[in-house]
This record gives C-alpha cells, structure tokens and sequence, in this order.
C-alpha cells in the first residue's frame, strides 16, 4: 500500500479501448471485473498505478487495465518489477502471473520477490494447466492429469502455490476465486498489505481444465467446502440456515486440526480455532491443510507485515551517501595519482 | 618509434639504459602474486613509465599447492617508450615455486633473469611440479641467467620479531620479493609502505611485519649488488603530455565511464547484475558509488539482472546490467524485448573464452557473432567495443548516450584482458564531455492523443515515466502497432515495425572511422577491434620501421559501422583482420562491405604477441 492522495474513479475508468482476447466464459473476465471494481473503492490513482505480467493468458492483463502496463517475458515479471519498484517505489505495482509463468518456468523469481518482500500485489491465477499454449498439464496439475504432453496422465506431483510462498518468505499469503464475491475484500487487504502481497486466485479455464475447482468453488454446497479465514473471528464453515455449523479445531497433542460439530452457535464450547493471521506457523498449517477432509481455506491466510526491500534499499543508499563528495572530477582522480608537469 | 630486437634481454644492454623492461611475477595463486603485480605496477606508474600488465590467474579459488595450474602470474611491461602491450617475453622471471617456474620458463627470453626462492625447490613442490630433478641445480637453466636463494627463510628471518608463526611469516615472501623488484628497479618504497599501512591499519603487526620484509627484500639488492647478475637497472620515465594521471583498470574505468553518461544523461543509474567472472567488478565498484545517484542490485540470476535494469529504465532511471558470455546468452530473451519496447539499457560484456564455461579468467573475442546477431527475430542492438583499460571510459559513456538517445539496448564489449590489465590514464575532465540530457514525455503528443511509439527525426520513440498523469499506457512483448504502440499482428504493421526498428539503428550517427597507424591507402590495412589494439598498433609500428606498406585502423563501433568504412578498407589492396576468436569480424566485415577481408586467428586464451603479428603482417605482403 502505498500512502498517497486518493482519487476519484468509477469502474469505467479503469476499462482500455482494446477488446478483451480471453475465451467467452473465462475465469480471467470476472478478476478482471473484481479487479476493475476494487481500484476505485481503494482510491488508486492510474496514474501512478502500475500492472506488469509475464507471459499467459493470465499476463494480458495489463493490456485491459486503464493505467501503466508492461507485459514483459515468460516468468520473469518479478524481475522486471522490483527494478522498477527499486527505481520508484512510490508506484503502485500490481504483478499479474499464472501457475506456468509463476511456478515453473518463473518460480526462481517469485520465490525471490518474496523473500525480498518488495512493495506489490502478486495475483497468481491459478487455473492448473497452461491456456495459451493449448492445453498441457501445468506444475500446479494434480497427478494423473491428460494433456496432450500427457496422453497417459501426468505422473509428477504438483505444487502448492500458497506453500511455496509462506516457504519463501511471504509475509502476505490470501487466496481467492475468480466468480468469488469475497474476491475485491482479498484484494483489498492485499493492497493494505505493506510488502509483497501474494494472492492465489483459482481461476477456471473453461476450455483446457473446465471446472477443475467444482469441488469447492461451485455454488451449491459451497458452505460445507469454504473456510473463509477473518483475523480474530472463528474458523467456521458450514450452512447457516440449517445451523449445521463446522469448526477447526486444533488437535494440539497431535499437531493437526480437526473438524468439530459447533452446536447451538457455541464455538467456544466446541474449541473452535480463532484466526490469527499473524501466526505464521498457523499460516503453514492451513495451507497444508488436506481438502477433502478439510474444506478449503480462503481468504487471508497470513498478514504479518515486515521492512520492505525497497524501503531498505533507500535507506542504506541515504546513510551511505551522507557527507560524501559527489564532484565527478574528483571521483575520477580518486586513488594514487601523479601530475605530469 | 623505438623498436626493440625481440630476442635481446632488455637488462642485458650494457651501459645503456633499456627503453622497456618485461617482469613477470609467477607463484602459487596463494602467493599473491596479483597484489605483488598490482603495487609494482603502481611504482611504475609514480616513476613515470608508460606501461602495460597482463594478469594471467587460474579460475579456481585456491588452487592445490604447488601444482602447475595453480599458478598465478602478472607480468608487467614498462618503459621510457609508448609501451603497448604486455610484452611479448619477460626479460626478467619471478619463480616462487618449481610450478611457476615450469609454467613460464617457455615464455622468458634466452639470457633473460630467473629469480627463484630456493626454499620452495623442495621434493615434495619438485614432484608436484613434476621436475625429475632440480632445475636450479641440474644445469637445465643454463641458457638463462639464475639468481637463486632462499626467499622463504629470509623472510621468516626478516619478520622473526614480530612473533608470527611460519606459517604466518611466510605470507609476506611477496612483500620481500616486491622490496628486491622495487631495487632492481629503483623504485620508491614509501608508497607501498603507505598502502600497506592503510590495508593492514587493524593489524599493525601484520602491516609492520610486510615492511620489514620489503625492506629486507631491498637491502638484500643492495648487498648482493657486487656479485652475480643481479645490477640495478634505470629505466627513464617518458615524457608525457602533462596533466593528471592515474592507473586505472577496465572495471575501474567502465564503472566511472558508467557513472558519467548517467549524469551527462541527468538521470540516475539502476545496475543489475550477477555474479560472474571477468565482470563482477564492476558491481564491486559500482556498488560502492551510491552518493553517485547509483543503484545496484545483485539479482536471482542473469536474467532477473537484465529484466530488473529493463524495469528501471521503464521506470525512467538508466539501465545497465553487465556480465560474461554465458551469462550475456541468458540475457537474450529479455534484450529482445528492450529492443520490441525500445527502451534505453546498456549491457556490458566482459567477454572471456567460450563456449559453455569455457575459460572463465582467459580473454577471448568470441562474443562478436553473439552481441551483433545473438537474439530471436530481427532484433538490431549498437555494439560498441573498448579498445584499452582507458578507452572503456569513453566507449562507456559512448553507450550511454546511444542508448538514451535512440531508445535503444546497447552492448558494449570488453574482455578479460581489458578488465583486469591496468594502464596510466590521463585524468580526463568531465566537463569536456557534451551532455545529452534526457527529457521525458509530460503530455499528450498527438493533440489530444498519446503515441507512445510516435517517432521523431531519428527513428527514437517518447520516453514515459509511469506516474506521469494523463500518459497511461501500455508496453510489452507483442508487435506493436505504429503510433499507439497496442498489439497488433497484422501483416503490413509488422513489416513497417521491423522496419523501423532496423532503420533506427542503422542510421545511428557515430564518427568515420581514420586510420590510426599509417596512410589512407596502401598494399595492406590491419583491421583491429578491442583489446589487440596494444599488440596490432605496436606490430604495424614496427613493420613500418622496417619499410612495409602496412596501416592499422581499429574499431570501435561494431554496429552500425561508420558509414565510411567500406571507402576506407577498399582503398587498400589487402585487408587482414587479426581477432582472438576464429574470425568473427572478418566475417561481419565482408558481409556489410562485401571486401575480401582475411582473417588471422587465435583462440589460446592469450593475448596477441607482437612477433605473431609482424610475421602475418609480413605473409600477408608476400
Ligand atoms: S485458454 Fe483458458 S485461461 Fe486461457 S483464455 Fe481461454 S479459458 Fe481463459
């Protein structure tokens, strides 16, 4: 986040003149909207704001966001961002990846953008499977999936992304979905977030991988299957109308949660877990957690702000630059010299 | 100009005094001999010789003790003369141990000074070494002339009252041998004496105990001076054009040279690199210029280097990134899309041997074909390269305002021999140097219009800061198309993209290129590129001495090459182009000119010898 004047914008000042490429249908149409939605209700400025991708389907973004965009090279966009945070950190940078971009042939920068903790919000639409180049399994595929570089199945097993971010060293970890609702307040708090700000966004492609989050995304039973995390409430899960209410429950003796019955609305009574999205180890349990068993946690996983690399960097270049000569002449004679006479 | 018989040891010119001296310090590369090297060549530079270095160190850190390629050499080429290389052969040999003498025995000139510590000459370093026998004592050396005593125990006698072990004591037998160079030569020892004073200024000991050694290794000189081969030799400094002068390395010289075209630019700089050999250096020394208006940033990997330099100069600061030919090939991609989103960036090569990993510490230009035509699609980058230590300044900020000024990457060459080799630079004044100050796009050019890719006289497109209020727009990877710079796949777009894309680089302005040894025309021009400028104009030089029709011309831009160089090389009957690779801008040279240009090669890791050249030079006129 990024402390600046707001200013006044509608939805409509975030849209281009350039007509959106994606499928009919896809996933990437509702983030874009959500995204769209919750610029102005943050007072962003276009101006200064500043969305930079790889390359995918999810990285044509910036081409449809009214402000400063650069589509740069496969994976890299991390790179390409931080130099351009470490020469302005006042823009305001939104990075746009996929799980192809990000995870595989990217994920060396990811990982060090995160454990950098550079200023930005990263939005990984994960939609398990590469769109653009026509359909293969992607690092993110579950095991056994066909795709035409897979005719059999795929046989390695995928990759967590919101693991892989705790594990280097995000201090800002959330997920969402791309229909979800609850997907502008994600973002929000992503943006409040000082620091690098990771967001998983399952996101549906219809034409290569349709549906492949049905299990917890569709809307009918999606209250047994969304646990949706608020910092200091209960995690709880489960249909309201029918008060048949859910809670984690932390097995301490064992490490591991479980699901318990919450009766009558008294979590308290049943040990349901609060959220504490500051608790890291807490953090790498509910990214782990199985689903299936488990529902599938959602929203702000962890929030637990520390100095960012740019901000550092400005520092030690303020304290190491104090007092010293900045004459050009004398820097080039600098050392042993001799005068010819 | 002086000419040297090859063959004829320099301190062998009895009564006269010689006009160019050729040392070369050899040992273990835990001996320090880059440090010894390094200081001797700084008292060579305060006596006022012109002069030349050549480091020559293996790739590994630490090598194996006493094995031969764990030897580390420095050979320095001094002189009352215009000296331009290295040396062909030293005339004087420093041997700390059985490896570095059997490694640099060839290249020592016949009746040339060895000077060997016989404490080193033990079995176990002879066996190493693998000498059957002793060469200090079993006649080998007899064509040579041979001082050997024993370095180390006259060290450790030296230090013995500063309570060191001998381990320890043993560590300034190159402070004792700089103390007995320093004599031979008549050199001033206060200045090292200064240096090591401030290096070691946490450790008076160690400092006092390298002082008694470098002055015990000059007493030594002055005692044994009656007997044997050891006589003091003077070598007079050579009138220079007066001003301030100082030595500088390529590193050295590309970083300042950095740092001024970003303030002639008026723009800061963003240096992303990672590291690898020859080219750390300049993120060493960069890193430490922060006052400077200097970012540096040491990134995941090669191409997280480029990207992030790319961002910065997107973000309106001036990029540059910098490495060696396997890391430059990772940068590929990411060159591509600078050159697709025309946005300024230098990129510095600190070429060394190829392929792969090739030889990481040896020079080689075989970068050529890679910086001119090494990226996908037809994607046109200036190439500029540095012919000495000294001219990286100048072709540093060279490539900086091409990149500014024509919105474009730039590649600038230089090598392991230019980055590490040390020369005597003329201080020059910044203010002498025209400023091409930047201005970025604040408003709408097209009336009430943004074109970000609008071009203006020189093919260049508006520079646009993100943040500038009303100038939203994107950039990226994709085919542009004219004008707005929105995606645009069609046919006639890409084409005229492509085009002007090409146009602009060709029509880039840069100096006709001159001759710089010799006449206009003639029976032969060697056409030279980067660091063989020492040995090609040193070579050329000669051979007119001796009456051949032979003129030197060496070239700075790459690409585009200066429009008159086609009128120039046709003017000349032959056209030999001398490169250490296996012809790479001979073939540029034909291709662009359509002149028979003939091609002298070598890929050694070494630098040009001299001798090497004068015999192509005169095959070529046969
Ligand atoms: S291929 Fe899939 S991800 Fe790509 S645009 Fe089409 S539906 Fe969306």
């Amino acid at each position: 986040m990024n402390e600046l004047t707001k200013v006044e914008t509608t939805l409509k000042d975030w849209e281009t003149d350039q007509e959106v490429r994606w499928c009919p249908g896809c996933g990437d149409y509702a983030i874009l909207k959500a995204v769209q939605r919750t610029l102005p209700q943050l007072g962003a400025d276009p101006a200064n704001t500043c969305f930079i991708s790889g390359i995918g389907c999810s990285s044509r973004f910036p081409y449809y966001i009214e402000s400063y965009g650069f589509h740069t090279i496969h994976g890299r966009a991390p790179a390409f961002a931080t130099g351009v945070k470490l020469a302005n950190p006042d823009l305001d940078v939104w990075l746009v990846t996929g799980d192809g971009d990000g995870l595989s042939i990217g994920g060396n920068h990811l990982m060090h953008v995160l454990r950098r903790n550079v200023n930005m919000q990263i939005m990984l639409f994960n939609n398990e499977i590469y769109g653009l180049t026509k359909g293969q399994y992607s690092p993110t595929s579950r095991e056994n999936t066909r795709s035409p570089s897979t005719p059999l199945g795929s046989v390695d097993h995928p990759t967590n992304p919101c693991a892989f971010a705790l594990g280097a060293g995000a201090r800002f970890v959330a997920r969402g979905f791309d229909v979800s609702k609850n997907l502008p307040d994600v973002l929000k708090a992503a943006h409040a977030h000082k620091g690098a700000a990771f967001i998983e966004i399952f996101q549906n492609c219809i034409v290569y991988n349709k549906d492949v989050f049905d299990d917890f995304a569709a809307p009918k039973g999606a209250e047994d299957r969304q646990l949706w995390l608020t910092h200091g409430e209960p995690m709880l899960f489960g249909n309201q109308k029918t008060g048949e209410i859910k809670g984690l429950k932390l097995d301490a003796a064992n490490f591991r949660f479980e699901v318990v019955d919450v009766v009558d609305g008294d979590w308290q009574a049943a040990g349901v877990q609060v959220h504490d999205a500051t608790n890291r180890m807490l953090a790498h349990m509910l990214v782990e957690l199985p689903f299936g068993p488990f529902p599938m946690p959602l929203g702000v996983i962890y929030d637990d702000p520390a100095p960012t690399y740019e901000s550092a960097v400005m520092a030690e270049k303020a304290r190491a630059s104090e007092g010293k000569d900045t004459s050009l002449a004398k820097l080039l004679a600098k050392g042993q010299s001799w005068t010819v006479e | 100009m002086a000419t040297q018989a090859a063959d004829k040891p320099a301190l062998k010119t009895e009564g006269t005094a010689p006009d160019a001296v050729v040392v070369r310090f050899a040992g273990d590369s835990g001996d320090g001999m880059q440090l010894t090297g390094g200081q001797f060549t700084l008292s060579t530079a305060l006596a006022g010789n012109d002069l030349a270095t050549f480091p020559d160190f293996p790739a590994e850190i630490r090598a194996p003790q006493g094995t031969l390629f764990g030897v580390s050499a420095f050979q320095i080429n001094f002189g009352s003369r215009e000296i331009n290389t290295a040396g062909d052969a030293p005339d004087v040999l420093v041997a700390m141990n059985p490896a570095a003498l059997k490694v640099n025995l060839d290249a020592l000139k016949p009746g040339g000074l060895i000077i060997a510590d016989t404490g080193e000459f033990t079995k176990r370093n002879l066996d190493k070494a693998k000498y059957d026998s002793n060469p200090l004592e079993d006649g080998s050396l007899a064509k040579w002339d041979l001082l050997a005593f024993d370095i180390s125990a006259l060290t450790i006698e030296a230090v013995k009252d500063f309570g060191l072990g001998n381990k320890d004591a043993l560590r300034s037998k190159n402070m004792w041998t700089l103390g007995l160079a320093l004599w031979m030569f008549d050199r001033d020892r206060q200045p090292i004496i200064d240096w090591l004073k401030s290096k070691f200024r946490n450790k008076p000991e160690i400092a006092d105990a390298n002082i008694a050694a470098l002055n015990a290794g000059h007493a030594y000189g002055e005692t044994a001076e009656l007997s044997g081969p050891l006589r003091q030799v003077q070598v007079a400094p050579l009138p220079a054009e007066p001003g301030l002068y100082r030595t500088i390395t390529g590193a050295e010289a590309v970083s300042l040279g950095l740092v001024a075209g970003a303030q002639l630019a008026g723009l800061p700089m963003f240096f992303g690199g990672y590291p690898i050999t020859p080219a750390s250096a300049i993120l060493h020394h960069l890193a430490r210029l922060k006052e400077f208006g200097v970012t540096t940033f040491q990134a995941e990997d090669e191409i997280a280097a480029i990207c992030s330099a790319i961002g910065a100069s997107y973000a309106g600061q001036l990029g540059v990134t910098s490495s060696s030919g396997p890391g430059i090939a990772l940068k590929g991609e990411a060159m591509g899309l600078a050159v697709m989103t025309e946005l300024p960036l230098v990129i510095v090569n600190s070429q060394r041997g190829g392929p792969s990993t090739g030889l990481p510490t040896k020079t080689e230009q075989s970068d050529l074909y890679q910086a001119v035509y090494g990226r996908n699609g037809d994607a046109p980058i200036p190439v500029i390269s540095a012919s000495s230590p000294g001219d990286v300044f100048e072709c540093a900020i060279e490539a900086c305002r091409i990149a500014v000024e024509y919105m474009t990457p730039v590649m600038l060459l230089t090598d392991g021999y230019i980055a590490n080799a040390a020369e005597p630079w003329k201080v020059p004044d910044p203010d002498s140097f025209a400023p091409f100050k930047v201005e970025f796009l604040t408003e709408k050019n097209n009336g009430d219009q943004l074109l970000p890719y609008k071009r203006d006289e020189n093919g260049k497109r508006p520079w646009i800061k993100p943040g500038t209020p009303g100038l939203m727009h994107r950039i990226g990877g994709i085919e542009k198309q004219e004008g707005t710079g929105n995606i645009d796949y069609s046919p006639e777009n890409h084409q005229a993209m492509t085009d002007a894309r090409k146009d602009k680089i060709d029509g880039i302005s840069v100096p006709d290129q001159q001759v710089t040894v010799g006449n206009d025309s003639g029976k032969l021009l060697v056409v030279g590129w980067g660091s063989t400028f020492g040995p090609i104009r040193r070579a050329v030089s000669n051979c007119r001495a001796r009456g051949l029709d032979v003129s030197h011309t060496h070239f700075r831009h790459i690409w585009p090459l200066p429009a008159n160089s086609g009128e120039l090389l046709r003017r000349f009957d032959k056209v030999l182009v001398p490169e250490m690779n296996t012809g790479q801008f001979k073939t540029v040279l034909r291709d662009q000119l359509l002149v028979d240009a003939q091609p002298y090669t070598k890929t050694s890791g070494q630098p040009f010898k001299i001798a090497e050249l004068e015999a192509a030079i005169e095959e070529a006129l046969k």
